[in-house]
């Protein structure tokens, strides 16, 4: 059996999952103190399905913890980033259009040095080592002791990287280093920042790891515990405490995932109805489809693979003013819907409010919004439904009707069919879909290369990127017979007569889950 | 007194140019860097206007050739710009006195505002395309002759070739080879031209309209469509003036080849409702837009794709299958439109067998009617 936990930024939500059946469900508030929320979810958890510690095999983690800490500068490290790859890329330093308040936040002093590869894996210059030990001795006296290399087209080759990694360790024992090329893709910038961002939330991620495994322990689980990254897969907990800045994006991936599981559908669209925002994304074999624009984190240019959502101004909070062209939303009373609501006998008009009065739906105290005029209400949940509608539409790639599978808290409002969908699926245990997505989760390896097309050739180009994205994929934990290549793309280089191509593949495959000896 | 560029134009005119790239010329957000810090460092540009230029001007280019996907690792420098631009200065005897942009799409035409502000040199208010093409011939300036060498090509390690070629096509064929063995990002001064020459073949205007087009992208006003405030500001320029919203849809298919460094490509978008669909061929930048195969627009006249809501620019590179999209359709500057210009980036130079007619006379003489094909 394993358990998927959601620690989001209200709830922590806990599922027990055995071979693909959902035995219980629970949600419990999140607390200041991660681990705790974690603790009483899964202790309720437990009870309630009526199980011993000693049967869970595996626990799956989803948290939105490092980006909030991240964004909100809390609990940030002081960084020296150092770049490789002068004379190349001097002009535009680490750090270059951060926010401020983040940039004080993380920034702890930065060196370029000489180095970096060309496209095609000629040297731009040689590492001088005498130059890396004084860089070295100078993060030293900063008291610095996270450090972030990023070295140009390092993600083609790290031996730079990981050269200059070893030379700083040898002038500082503890230091703790992010190589850009561990954690990043083509875009020397994007990857840097996802570099930096990850140094910055390390010694986090090590105190929230240790409590973790603390809240593990104390339940007397054994089994392993795992962490959900950006593209819906896992890590282990060893790997999350060295690359915290990975489980960035997973949250919203985690929804999709889950909600492909609960319904077995592999291609759908789904709407994610909250109390102030709906969210709309399309599964595509079971992955959510990918958003090809940068990611901004808090303000930080990244280029994680996030994916493409759509997210409207409406929710169970909204607030609604009725009338012959009903407003509804963006505002919205959020977590006080259950004082606000008229139907909880607050004073605001929400969305909650207008779905009840309809009488489609039944909860609160439907007495409360009787007076309400019907035709006025009518036209409200038109409107909402034409929101959704309008959104779908947005995200559809075809006319064609598409299943729609609905979650989250705010799924009564959708009362009628909607437009352009085949069936409406509302799955039980709609709620908890993030959980469900952590505790499917598979393991990947990904790669993102430039290859000479004129040497390789393009067949062989791609078999070489989907074999070195399967091993990495088996690397990290994945049963070597279920690993199958869900992405392969590959972009000529233009303005080039030399005919490469960047090739990004990806294979995943499923968690190799040992059973305790105890079972 | 002229017109300054100053660090808040610098955002309105990274996106005017990827506008104006027609899906090519690489992202300028790169160089925006580089302009933000080098104004904040200089000072802001002074923007000349072709007559403000004096007739014995030394007038320099600075700009980058390569690939964009290289320029996104080794990022580019206004340092290795000057090893270009000097070594240029260094052969021909003189100094620049002003810095001119080789086309107004993309990259560069953002670098050139970083290289200028470093210099302490004007920037004029000009370029030699109205928009980016992707070979070093395709300009105005060759079209109506200026000579695009003697031109110096330099790395970031400063290592410099110059070239003197008996023809603007020979300097791209063996500057391109260069480009690739300096690591496929480099930096290029080329068209070393006077004041007189910049004024009877540059095409006027083209940065102040850049950023004009840029801040109706971008502009916060919610009280008109994004679309429709950029086709308004087209319609108040000069030569952009004929602009349409040709087809609004969904792409549903994008095919790249590539060969010799062009990606030749098609997208087909499909209409939000009946079935109706737009078929937009590029080589690295758009070069036709067909509907239910009917041309109505093709080079040199812009082919733009933005995004249906938004209005951003979207480049051949990350066009992606579902993407909701308006094509636009304007006029280019008459410059581009003699039979001269024609011949050398016109539809016969990207491989397209049809003749050149002008997007106002294929889609209509009224450009507020707009709307065709949708």
């Amino acid at each position: 059996m394993r358990i998927g936990v959601d620690v989001g930024g209200t709830n922590t939500d806990a599922v027990l999952i055995q071979g693909s059946r959902i035995i219980a469900s629970v949600k419990r508030p999140t607390s200041v103190d991660v681990s705790h929320g974690i603790r009483s979810a899964i202790e309720a958890l437990l009870n309630e399905g009526g199980v011993a510690a000693g049967d869970i095999h595996a626990v799956m983690i989803g948290t939105t913890h490092f980006t909030n800490a991240f964004v909100q500068a809390v609990g940030l490290q002081k960084v020296a980033a150092v770049r490789i790859g002068f004379p190349a890329a001097r002009e535009i330093p680490p750090f270059s259009d951060w926010p401020e308040r983040l940039r004080n936040a993380a920034l702890g002093r930065i060196d370029m040095v000489a180095g970096g590869y060309q496209f095609d894996g000629r040297l731009i210059s040689a590492v001088d080592e005498a130059e890396i030990r004084i860089v070295a001795g100078r993060i030293r006296d900063a008291g610095l002791s996270e450090v972030a290399v990023a070295g140009v087209f390092s993600q083609l080759n790290a031996d730079q990287e990981e050269r200059v990694a070893d030379l700083i360790r040898n002038e500082i024992p503890d230091a703790s280093i992010t190589l850009s090329s561990e954690v990043g893709r083509t875009g020397l910038l994007e990857r840097e920042n996802a570099a930096i961002m990850n140094a910055a939330l390390r010694p986090l991620a090590a105190k929230v790891g240790e409590a973790f495994a603390r809240a593990l322990i104390e339940l007397g689980i054994q089994a392993p515990f795992f962490v959900s990254q950006n593209d819906g897969t896992l890590m282990t907990a060893t790997h999350m405490q060295h690359f915290p800045v990975l489980t960035f994006a997973a949250g919203p991936t985690n929804s999709l995932r889950g909600a492909a599981f609960l319904t077995g559908r592999s291609d759908a669209l789904v709407v994610d109805i909250g109390g102030t925002t709906t969210d709309i994304g399309v599964l595509v074999g079971g992955f959510p489809r990918q958003s090809s624009l940068h990611a901004d984190i808090g303000g930080v240019r990244t280029n994680f693979r996030m994916p493409d959502l759509l997210s409207i101004g409406l929710g169970g909070g909204s607030r609604v003013v009725l009338g012959e062209a009903p407003r509804i939303g963006p505002e919205s009373v959020g977590f006080r819907l259950a004082e606000e609501a008229l139907i909880y006998g607050g004073n605001t008009l929400t969305a909650s409010d207008v779905a009840v009065a309809s009488g489609a739906v039944r909860f609160g105290d439907p007495s409360r919004v009787r007076q309400l005029d019907g035709a006025q209400v009518r036209s409200a949940m038109k409107c909402m439904h034409r929101m959704i509608e309008d959104g779908l539409d947005r995200m559809k790639t075809s006319a064609l009707p598409m299943p729609l599978i609905l979650v989250g808290g705010g799924a009564v409002l959708i009362t009628e069919e909607l437009a352009g969908v085949s069936e409406t699926l509302v799955p039980e245990r709609a709620g908890v879909a993030n959980a469900v997505g952590a505790a499917i989760g598979q393991v990947s390896g990904s790669v993102d290369l430039i290859y000479n097309l004129q040497e390789f050739g393009r067949e062989a180009a791609l078999d070489n990127a989907r074999a070195r994205a399967t091993a990495r994929a088996v690397e990290a934990g994945a049963d070597p017979d279920t690993v199958t290549i869900v992405d392969l793309e590959d972009l000529p280089l233009q303005y080039l007569p030399g005919g490469a191509a960047r090739v990004i593949c990806r294979a995943v495959g499923d968690l190799i889950v040992k059973e305790p000896a105890i079972a | 007194m002229p017109k300054l560029i100053t660090f808040d134009d610098i955002d309105n005119l990274a996106t005017g140019s990827a506008f104006l790239g027609t899906g090519g010329g690489g992202d300028p957000y790169i160089g925006s860097l580089l302009a933000k810090e080098a104004i904040a460092k200089h000072g802001a540009v002074p923007l000349l206007s072709l007559d403000e230029v004096p007739d014995d001007a030394k007038v320099f280019i600075a700009s980058g050739m390569g690939a964009p996907t290289v320029d996104i690792e080794k990022l580019c420098a206004v340092a290795d710009m000057h090893y270009a631009v000097e070594a240029l200065e260094d052969h021909l005897g003189y100094r620049a006195t002003a810095i001119i942009s080789a086309e107004i799409g993309g990259l560069n035409s953002v670098v050139p505002v970083a290289y200028a502000a470093m210099r302490g040199l004007p920037l004029i208010d000009a370029d030699g395309m109205g928009r980016a093409f992707p070979s070093l011939h395709m300009t105005a300036f060759n079209v109506y002759g200026v000579s695009c060498t003697p031109m110096a090509l330099s790395d970031e390690h400063g290592n410099v070739v110059i070239f003197k070629t008996k023809n603007a096509e020979t300097a791209e064929e063996l500057a391109r080879p260069v480009v690739t063995a300096m690591g496929a990002s480099a930096s290029l001064s080329e068209y070393p031209m006077t004041g007189v020459e910049a004024k009877r073949t540059a095409v006027p205007d083209t940065v102040s309209a850049a950023i004009a087009i840029g801040a109706a992208i971008r502009s916060a006003d919610k009280s008109i469509a994004p679309v429709d405030r950029l086709l308004a500001t087209l319609r108040s320029l000069p030569y952009y003036g004929h602009a349409y919203r040709i087809f609004d849809g969904k792409i549903i298919d994008i095919s790249r080849d590539t060969s010799r460094g062009w990606v030749f490509g098609r997208c087909v978008v499909q209409a939000l409702e009946g079935s109706s669909q737009a078929e937009i061929r590029f080589q690295n930048e758009n070069i036709a837009v067909r509907v239910d195969g009917v041309l109505k627009a093709i080079v040199p006249d812009l082919v733009c794709v933005v995004d249906l809501e938004t209005a951003q620019p979207i480049t051949t590179e990350t066009l992606r299958y579902g993407q909701r999209v308006t094509v636009v359709g304007c006029s280019a500057p008459p410059q581009l439109r003699s039979p001269k210009a024609l011949a050398c980036m016109g539809p016969s130079a990207f491989g397209e067998t049809v003749t050149y007619v002008e997007i106002e006379r294929l889609l209509g003489l009224d450009p507020t009617a707009g709307g065709a094909g949708t």
